[in-house]
Formats: C-alpha cells, structure tokens, sequence
C-alpha cells in the first residue's frame, strides 16, 4: 500500500533527522535517497504492480457488499422492491433504515457473494429499471427530508440489448438530474469498483468518499486497454494510467474523503470494514447537517462544475 | 431537400477503400455514391442518391443552423491541461495538438450567443472529428458556460452533439463532466431556459448519459447512432443477436426515447419551430 510505504519511510526519515549528526556523511545521503522516494511517492502515477493489487482487492469476491453494509451499519433496513414500470432490479438495493438516531434512505449496487446471486443480481450491473428503482428511493428521500446514503459498486451498467432499448443513457443521466435537484444531504462512498456512468449515475453527492482500495474510473482498465493499447491484456498499464486509485482521485478533488479499510483490504474483516464506514458515513452526514435544503443543492452543484483542469488563453478580439 | 443535384453514373462508382482500409470522406458508406466537397456543402452534406448524413464539422453546423452573421463563438481560448500526464501508444498532448490542427478547434465542442430563425439562442455543438467528440475537462466547462450564458440572457440552449463519450485521456476527471453538465442543465432549468438538443451520429455513452439526453425537446437525425454501449461491445458482451437496427435513431425512437427524427434538411425549420413555441410563454 503507498500509505502504509509512506508511513515507513516517513518514520524512517525523522528518526535519521533525530540522529545525532556524528556519524554525518553517510546518513545525509540515505536522508537525500529517502527524500526522493517520498517525492516520487507523492508525485507520480501508481505503479503498474501496486495497480494490480488495488485492481484485485476492489473486485475481490469477498469484499463486503452494499448488504453486508446494510446489515452492520444500519438498524432496520427495509428494502424496497420494483421501478413501479417494468421490473424489480435486483442488481440495484434500495431501502429505508435508521442511521444515528435518524431514518435515512439507502441505495447501492449489489454483486452477489454465490454464483447463483451473482446471476440473479447480474454482477452489479443494473439495467436502466434498477436506475429508475433508485430515482424512486431518492424522490422519496426527497419528499421526507431523509438524508441519502448511497454505496457504489458496480463494473459499470448493464451493456444488453435490452438495457439499450429501455434506456440505459437516458436513466443515468435522469438519475444524476434528480441528485442535482435534492434538498436532503447526499453522502456517497465507493466500496469497489466505481465503475463510470453506472457509478455516477448514483454518486452526485454532497459528500463524495472511497474507500482505501477502491476504484473510481471513467472506463474499466480492460475497456481502455482494448481501445487505447488495442489489446486488453495491457490492461495494467491501462489501469496506472488512469489512476483510479483513491489517492489520486482526493488530489484531483474527484473525492472528500478516504475511508480507511482494516489492513489487508476490508474482505479480511467486514465487521471492521464495516465499523470503519460507520464512522466516515456519521462524520459527512455530521457536517451536512442544519444546512437548508436550497443551500445543499446550490453547494452540490457547484462542488461538480468546479471539477476540471483546463487552461485558458485570452481570445484574440473578434474584428468587427 | 432545397435543390436535388443531378447524379450522373460516374457519382455511383465506388472507389473502394484505399491502401490504408478508409474509404474517401465523400464516399457515402450507405449506397456507395461520391461527391466533390462543393456538392455535398450544397446538400447540407446529405446523399443526394440516398439521404445517408454524412457528418458535419462544428462550424460547418452552426452555419447550416444559425442565421448568418448572427453567432459569437465563445470561450475558443480553452485548451486541456492533460491532468494525469496520459501517455498510452502516444501521449494525450500529442493527440490534442493533432486534434488541433486537423479541425483548426481547440476541443469537441463550439459555443456561443447565435440566433436560429430570429430567435436568440446559445449553441453548444460538438465536433466528432475532434478526438471522436470526446468529453473532457474543456467540453464540460463550455457546455456549463454555455449553459449560464443562456440563463443569464434568457435565452434557450441548442446543442448539437456528436460524440464517442468520455475522454479515458483524462481519466476520472472526464467522468465527472456527466454531473457537471448534468448539474449544468439543472441551473438553466431553474432559471427557466428551455434547452434543446439534436442528436447527431454517433452520440454515445458519456454524452448519451449526461445532458444530451436531458434536453426538453430531443430529436436525431436520421441513422444516427444513439447507444450508451455500441453494437459491438455490446454483441461482444453478451453475444446476443442483434437487431439490425440496433442503437439507431430509429430504434430510439420506436422505444420512445426521441421525440423526433428530423432530416437534416428540415433541421432549421424544426429547431425555429420549436423555439418560437418556447418564446410564447
């Protein structure tokens, strides 16, 4: 993990500052050599192994899931069922629960721990039925003031004939639009894989968090290899290009917050994984709290039309 | 169609693709007929022979569209920054500056203050010859731009787009200009601004599921493709047999998701049309 090498090498680097400095010369170039990897490890693109790792821990197939969540984190989930059109999405859970004293509303992708799941909840894909599903459970937040937590983990949405038919693009981007029309505090947290428009489809939050190995990315690194390197089995050097990886996306102001994991990835102890989100969850929905609806909303939007980087150079005046 | 242009048979001789794979710009794909560039402009770039669209650049649309002399492009000085320092086969910058020179655009999209008969309107068009269209930092900041400059004027936006999606070049960065222009739509719907948007071939994934599909009035041309997930991906997935029609406007429509499909011809008629109902309240 870089924050656990960073933690080393930091610790290593004041202990040699502390050192008396009889024994100079050597220690001032081990000073200058761990300085530079604290540089590079501040700076550059995450390597292609440790990318790897953080790959295989996001989609690690004992993760705790949205549900695994629901149950440790909140206290009487109810699920709600069905889009009230088609179908009852099962790829996307929705429900009300009680969190810190409060009623809040709940929505999250969910993969399937057993095969038979994984099939039944097609992986954690959603069809646009599940993403209307979840504009039903934030209308309803919406109309009762319940704070909305929602927990991304999906490789993306669903990629089928049908999915395109009813609407796959159109219920994404209706789904953000009602995020942005909200007047209740939104926290959203990446569990696993934030997996492009199917994740932000429910992640137009006031607070955005991830947690330590998780991913967020605009197209699975396999998809970019296939394009961009024309072959997917690159797709290492297509995932460190990207930088997906939750320390990345805090520097580039993608994220608020990362939540810590137990150590060896949250599939090692759910429970804590679990104790650890709690906390996160409690702290954003803490801070979002007393501020009007009408504020939130106006605040919500401007934390996304800030995000960018681009340069502008003045435009030569138009002869007239 | 204004005025049909006589084709004679030498139009019907297909080339066939070149050395390279790439059949000639003004081939048309559809039935085969080649035109000189001055023909197609007079036909709005529409097969005479066959009424394929062929695809229409940025400028070359806000001229077809907007009434002459009446557009200001807008915010031309911004360029992407290449925040993640993105080298795949070929470095991000290069790619940009290629971009660049080929399309004389600094990214995807054109904007600013035109009208569209007689109405004042912003326009937001997207260039697919600029990097496939692609979204990212640049082409979210001029699409909310555009956005609040219609709010502040009180006049309704009308976007063209065009494009492949999200640009991977910048990563997760690019994915956030689908809420940001999402949020963009909300701020001019709050302030009362109508938008309309006309799907041009092929508008895809990232753009698909932002504001293109959040217009008031949603219309394509015809053929166009309009998929969160193209064909092949999508047969490559899950290798289920699709329909020929698959993705394409008039699919879209048929399912209910278009409120109409307009030829280019009619395009500037339709879009007057629509705006004069908006100005009526």
């Amino acid at each position: 993990m870089a924050a656990e090498d960073e933690i080393r090498l930091r610790e290593r680097l004041s202990k040699l500052r502390s050192l008396p400095l009889l024994r100079g010369a050597r220690i001032s170039g081990e000073l200058t050599k761990l300085q530079r990897q604290l540089d590079r490890i501040g700076s550059e693109a995450v390597g292609e192994e440790e990318i790897s790792r953080l790959v295989q821990l996001a989609r690690h197939e004992e993760r705790p899931y949205a549900l695994d969540y629901a149950d440790r984190i909140f206290e009487d989930f109810v699920e709600i069922h069905g889009d009230r059109a088609r179908a009852d999405d099962q790829a996307l859970v929705a429900g009300l629960a009680r969190f810190d004293g409060r009623t809040v509303v709940v929505l999250g992708q969910q993969k399937g721990r057993d095969i038979a799941e994984r099939t039944r909840r097609n992986f954690g894909m959603a069809y646009p039925e599940g993403y209307r599903k979840a504009m039903r459970a934030m209308t309803l937040a919406g109309r009762h003031g319940f704070p909305l937590v929602t927990l991304v983990d999906t490789p993306g949405a669903y990629p089928g004939m049908a999915a395109e038919q009813h609407g796959q693009g159109g219920a994404i981007a209706a789904s953000q639009a009602v995020m942005a029309r909200l007047e209740v505090p939104i926290v959203s947290c990446v569990i696993g894989e934030g997996g492009s428009g199917g994740a932000i489809a429910i992640a137009l939050a006031d607070r955005v968090l991830m947690q330590e190995n998780a991913l967020y990315s605009v197209i699975s690194p396999e998809g970019c290899a296939a394009i961009l390197w024309r072959d997917a089995k690159e797709w290492p050097k297509a995932a460190a290009a990207l930088r997906p990886d939750a320390r990345h996306c805090l520097e580039l102001g993608v994220i608020d917050g990362i939540v810590a994991e137990p150590v060896g990835g949250a599939h090692t102890d759910h429970d804590e994984a679990a104790r650890l989100l709690s906390g996160s969850l409690s702290t954003a929905l803490g801070e979002l709290e007393g501020i009007p609806g009408e504020q939130l909303r106006r605040h919500r939007r401007e934390r996304f039309r800030r995000i960018g980087v681009f340069t502008e150079a003045l435009a030569p005046s138009v002869a007239r | 169609m204004a005025e049909r242009i006589d084709v004679s048979i030498e139009h019907r001789h297909d080339p066939g693709p070149d050395a390279n794979g790439k059949r000639p710009a003004n081939t048309c794909p559809s039935c085969g007929s080649h035109y000189r560039d001055d023909e197609l402009d007079r036909t709005l770039r529409v097969c005479p022979q066959c009424g394929h669209h062929f695809p229409v650049h940025a400028r070359a649309r806000i001229e077809q569209l907007a009434d002459e002399g009446s557009f200001t492009e807008e915010a031309s000085g911004l360029r992407s920054k290449d925040p993640l320092d993105f080298f795949d086969l070929r470095p991000y910058t290069e790619r940009i500056a290629e971009a660049e020179l080929a399309t004389g655009l600094g990214d995807a999209m054109v904007i600013g203050p035109g009208a569209i008969g007689g109405h004042d309107c912003e326009l937001a068009v997207m260039d697919f010859g600029f990097m496939g269209g692609s979204m990212g930092s640049v082409v979210g900041e001029k699409f909310a731009r555009a956005c609040e400059s219609a709010a502040e004027r009180g006049v309704p936006v009308v976007t063209v787009t065009a494009s492949g999606g999200a640009r991977m070049q910048e990563g997760i960065l690019s994915l956030m200009q689908l809420p940001k222009t999402v949020c963009a739509v909300a701020d001019l719907h709050d302030a009362g601004g109508a938008m309309v948007t006309v799907m041009a071939h092929p508008t895809t994934a990232g753009v698909l599921a932002s504001f293109a599909t959040l217009g008031d009035i949603t219309v394509a041309e015809p053929g166009a493709l309009l998929a969160f997930t193209g064909p092949r991906v999508v047969q490559q997935t899950t290798r289920e047999k699709l329909p020929e029609d698959f993705g394409l406007a008039e699919s879209n429509y048929r399912f209910g998701h278009l409120d109409a499909i307009v030829p280019r011809p009619e395009l500037r008629d339709y879009v007057t049309r629509v705006l004069t109902l908006f100005d009526g309240r």
